[in-house]
């Protein structure tokens, strides 16, 4: 198909911007029904307890009360307990979870009760009027501890607090460390992160209690996900539920890519009380109910030649799993199970990750997903060899590429398409000046000051477009890898995309505008995108793993084509010659060698919808669906640097620069593309030096608001510099790949690498994240033999 | 309950507010003025930022009955007679929104801040937004349309 590039590939201002900046976003907090009402819930304060008793009783009585219930009051709403859709092994432990719970409460934020009021503040009150009488419990707050001998087990009806051991062997692993000259073995720990989309979780369910049906708006990632889930907890048939994400919602960076107890509640409640009912979650009350990322504790060993030519890997990780298994949380660690290799070679790999229950907030996906996680303790563990065998850290990256090609098979197992990661590397150390930073370098440290600088490299690669669903099936994920479009071109030339991605944030509505609008040969402007509600796109597999574009985006462009290929039977028949002489460019067909013979789009719209000449075999109206399901994952990659100043003597680091060298393939708008990649880059960085959840041994989270958990401000960024490289994809029509991670999944090791390189010359080899000033200054001292 | 009488985008109001109401769910509930935003209950994130009396203000700090009398200018009350602010104009140009949660309030503290400050640095920016939190943007492009937004009103 022709396809003139208008649209495509240009920084087309937001269609989505103009009613979120002049204050007419459609956020659900804002959202008002006659007759709603309003829950609250109270929350355990024990990381773990037996409820020995709760009396609603004084709450009931409260004014503006309607209702209030325990959990054991609200067993029999449940037809099964939250979904948890990734079994990862035949053997894995799974508790019922819930949404009150009924006799333990396992984390500090557990609900077990929820009052229901025509305010919320009479909610929020009446809520504190709930008694609840405890059995406190020994609770086990960090993922070493819990899998100790004699720990409190989270669960007493698991025998200890695993919940599955999955395990990847690929070459003869014990072969290559036998005969390596190096190895090199370090320990990592990734702190518990909290997302902080910048919106809370809000839902409110409106049932109409004559037919049984419901309508649900939720600050979701997935409403068609979602509305299957609803379905199946809440025993209610799939067909009389209609999930709504709001037009706008305000973030998720994964912590809305779940089903949560509130949204289960909010139904519940609205089925009993037989009115609408919302929830509004608070921010510091979101950081105990709304997943927390990362929490993992890992090994790994990289077994090499004395020259640096990397031979095997050899990884252990614990993964806490916090008190309940979350939607997807069992498989985020095998998101990055593949990936401990980077995008270095070698004979063999071992990958092992134990998924642990601790009394704490359930964890899953949190922006990255297990890429973040596996990409730091590769591109650490290589700045460890490159030291080792003393080799450049640049060149001992280059040494390891894998060769660039297409499907080249890599250690962990996968075959990477669009691999050529030397460019993106090359690119990064010009931007830098490479030389002339370590002769800068040089001559501080001979100045033998107290500010220091050092650069930081991290060259990944990632899985992306979470697909094809074979494959998925492989990894005992639940659900389908596809995704749905459909496109309808109006009687007025206008057309309508439906799609199944769920945007909250990424600006879908302007990158599939300009995919329809430059296959339709339309303008811009007269493409409406519709997405979100279960009625108006039926089919979606919804919007998580950097997966929108490559799969849900490829959707569209398929249906466009669909569209044009029904479109050029119609002009055939309405110009009277075969369809195989017609030509088609920009939104017009033409008759060969006769070019004033022509039918444009929004003509032979109008014809399909009159239907008054139509092709034999043809039906009325010009729309077409696609359903794409692609052959492979995509494998995006870059090279990412920092450069750092530390001050040697009080700890603090300087993030002084932040070069991202990105290859996502084409690119539909490279202004939305380096928005993804700012905003990924900011919360690694805030990975890497600010941010970690916290809790005390009885399992109170210490980070329990925005004012002890340290969110970055724009004062604790520099500006960042982009580039790219272009490396199509082999594995979809547009080349496509994803962009919506990789910041994230690149930059934490490039920061930390930066200021161990700063500080080398001291001795240090590693810094903890979040590397706060105390920990540099720690990490200074014990490698000068002082206290730390 | 306390009758106040608070002027919000040029239209003057009288309400009846209990005295623990804050500005901001005055603004959201009773106003029905959903552009502003609530992101947090610490008084962190800046979401809620609007201009009292022409400075800027969170006003999830801000007691509905400290407001008597003043002046509020809300993220709605920002374009005139149509036209877009330039800070409204520099986010939507510079790609200074993603989720647009944030936005209200960060442009609100730019409007505010560009007020004492007509031509900043990047560093007094950055330093300037330091009390509202945005999770998307990494603030690269918010910095750059604050930027423009000083420039096009200079100019
Ligand atoms: S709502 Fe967060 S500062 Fe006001
Ligand atoms: S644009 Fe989403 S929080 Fe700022």
């Amino acid at each position: 198909m022709a396809t003139a590039e208008k649209y495509v590939g240009g920084g087309v201002p937001r269609k989505e911007d103009p009613k979120l900046i002049t204050g007419q976003g459609q956020f659900l907090e804002g959202l008002t029904l006659p007759g709603m009402l309003h829950a609250a819930l109270l929350r355990s304060p024990h990381g773990s307890a037996r409820i020995t008793s709760v009396d609603v009783s004084a709450a009931a009585a409260a004014e503006g009360v309607v209702a209030a219930y325990s959990g054991a009051d609200l067993a029999d709403e449940w037809a099964a307990g939250l979904p948890m859709a990734w079994p990862v092994t035949d053997d894995i432990r799974i508790p019922d979870h819930w949404p009150v719970a009924q006799d333990v409460a396992r984390y500090v934020g557990d609900a077990v009760a929820v009052v229901v009021a025509t305010s919320r503040n009479a909610a929020l009150d009446a809520a504190e009027l709930v008694e609840v009488d405890y059995d406190v419990l020994d609770a086990v707050v960090d993922v070493e501890a819990a899998v100790a001998d004699g720990a409190p087990r989270v669960h007493e009806s698991f025998d200890d607090n695993k919940s599955y051991t999955w395990a990847l062997t690929n070459g003869e692993v014990d072969e290559a460390f036998a005969k390596a000259d190096v190895v090199v073995k370090e320990r990592y720990t990734q702190p518990r992160l909290i997302p902080n989309a910048m919106e809370p979780r809000a839902v409110v369910a409106q049932p109409v209690p004559s037919t049984g049906d419901f309508t649900v708006w939720s600050t979701t990632q997935i409403p068609h996900v979602a509305k299957v889930l609803f379905a199946l907890t809440l025993g209610i048939p799939e067909s009389q539920i209609r999930v709504i994400a709001p037009s706008d919602v305000g973030g998720g960076f994964g912590s809305k890519l779940n089903v949560y107890a509130e949204e289960a509640l909010c139904i519940a409640l609205a089925r009993r009380l037989g009115k609408p009912v919302k929830w509004v979650a608070g921010r510091s009350e979101g950081y105990l109910a709304t997943i927390h990322g990362r929490d993992q504790v890992q090994e790994i060993e990289i077994a090499a030649t004395s020259d640096g030519d990397i031979l095997g890997y050899r990884v252990h990780i614990l993964a806490a799993m916090g008190a309940y298994l979350q939607l997807v949380a069992p498989g985020v660690p095998l998101l990055g199970a593949f990936l401990y290799c980077g995008c270095y070679g070698g004979e063999a790999y071992h990958f092992e990750c134990t998924g642990v229950f601790t009394n704490t907030t359930p964890t899953d996906a949190y922006r990255g997903a297990g890429r973040p996680e596996a990409t730091y303790a590769i591109e650490r563990a290589i700045d460890s060899l490159a030291r080792e065998v003393g080799v450049d850290p640049a060149e001992i990256r280059r040494r390891n590429f894998l060769p660039a090609g297409d499907m080249v098979q890599s250690p962990g197992g996968l075959a990477f398409d669009s691999a050529d990661y030397e460019p993106a590397l090359d690119r990064a150390l010009e931007l830098l000046d490479y030389d002339g930073f370590r002769s800068d370098q040089a001559e501080r440290r001979e100045g033998g000051g107290s500010r220091q600088i050092g650069v930081g490299f991290s060259s990944y690669v990632e899985i992306c477009g979470l697909a094809p669903s074979q494959v998925l099936a492989s990894l005992k994920y639940a659900a389908g890898g596809w995704d749905a479009a459909t496109v309808r071109m109006l009687p007025t030339g206008k057309a309508e995309v439906v799609t199944g991605s769920s945007p909250h944030g990424q600006g879908h509505v302007t990158s599939w505008s300009q995919i329809a609008a430059d296959a339709l040969g339309i303008p811009y402007e007269d493409v409406t995108v519709l997405h979100g509600d279960t009625h108006v796109a039926p089919h979606g597999m919804n919007t998580y793993g950097s997966r929108s574009l490559a799969v849900a985006g490829v959707a569209v462009h398929n249906a466009c084509d669909r569209v044009v290929d029904k479109a050029r039977g119609l002009a055939a028949h309405l110009l009277e010659v075969a369809p195989e002489d017609l030509e088609y460019e920009a939104g017009t067909f033409s008759v060969k060698g006769v070019p004033d013979r022509t039918k444009s789009m929004p003509e032979l719209a109008f014809a399909a919808w009159t239907a008054h000449s139509l092709p034999e075999d043809s039906e009325p109206g010009l729309e077409a669906s696609c359903v794409y399901d692609p052959p492979n994952f995509t494998f995006p990659f870059g090279t990412h640097v920092a450069v750092v100043e530390v001050d040697t003597e009080t700890g603090a680091v300087d993030l002084v620069r932040y070069i991202a060298v990105d290859d996502c393939g084409p690119v539909i708008n490279p202004v939305i593309v380096d928005g993804q990649v700012h905003g990924g880059v900011a919360q690694g960085i805030a990975a890497a030096l600010y941010e970690e959840a916290t809790y005390a041994e009885d399992g109170t989270l210490e980070t329990s608001s925005m004012v002890n958990y340290l969110v970055p401000s724009a004062a604790e960024f520099p500006s960042f510099e982009t580039d790219r490289t272009v490396t199509p994809s082999t594995s979809n029509p547009m080349g496509v790949k994803g962009i919506g991670e990789a910041g994230t999944i690149g930059s934490a090791p490039a920061v930390i690498n930066a200021i161990v390189d700063a500080l080398s010359h001291l001795g240090v080899t590693d810094v903890p994240m979040p590397a706060s000033p105390e920990r540099v200054w720690r990490a200074i001292q014990s490698a000068q033999g002082g206290e730390a | 309950m306390k009758r106040i009488s608070v002027t919000v985008n040029g239209v003057r109001h009288e309400a009846d507010v209990e005295p623990r109401t804050l500005l901001v769910h005055f603004i959201r509930e009773q106003l029905e003025l959903t552009g502003t935003n609530v992101g947090c209950d610490t008084s962190s994130c800046g979401a809620c930022t609007i201009l009292m009396n022409g400075q800027s203000a969170k006003s999830c700090t801000v007691l509905a009955v400290q407001a008597d009398g003043a002046e509020v200018t809300t993220v709605e009350g920002l374009a005139s007679n149509g036209d877009w602010h330039p800070v409204q104009k520099a986010f939507h140009e510079q790609h200074g929104l993603q989720c647009g949660f944030c936005t209200p309030g960060m442009m609100m503290a730019a409007v505010g801040y560009l007020d004492e400050n007509p031509s900043p640095t990047e560093d007094e920016v950055r330093l300037a937004l330091e009390g509202n939190l945005c999770r998307c943007t990494g603030y690269h492009n918010i910095v750059k349309a604050v930027l423009a937004a000083a420039d096009d009103m200079g100019s």
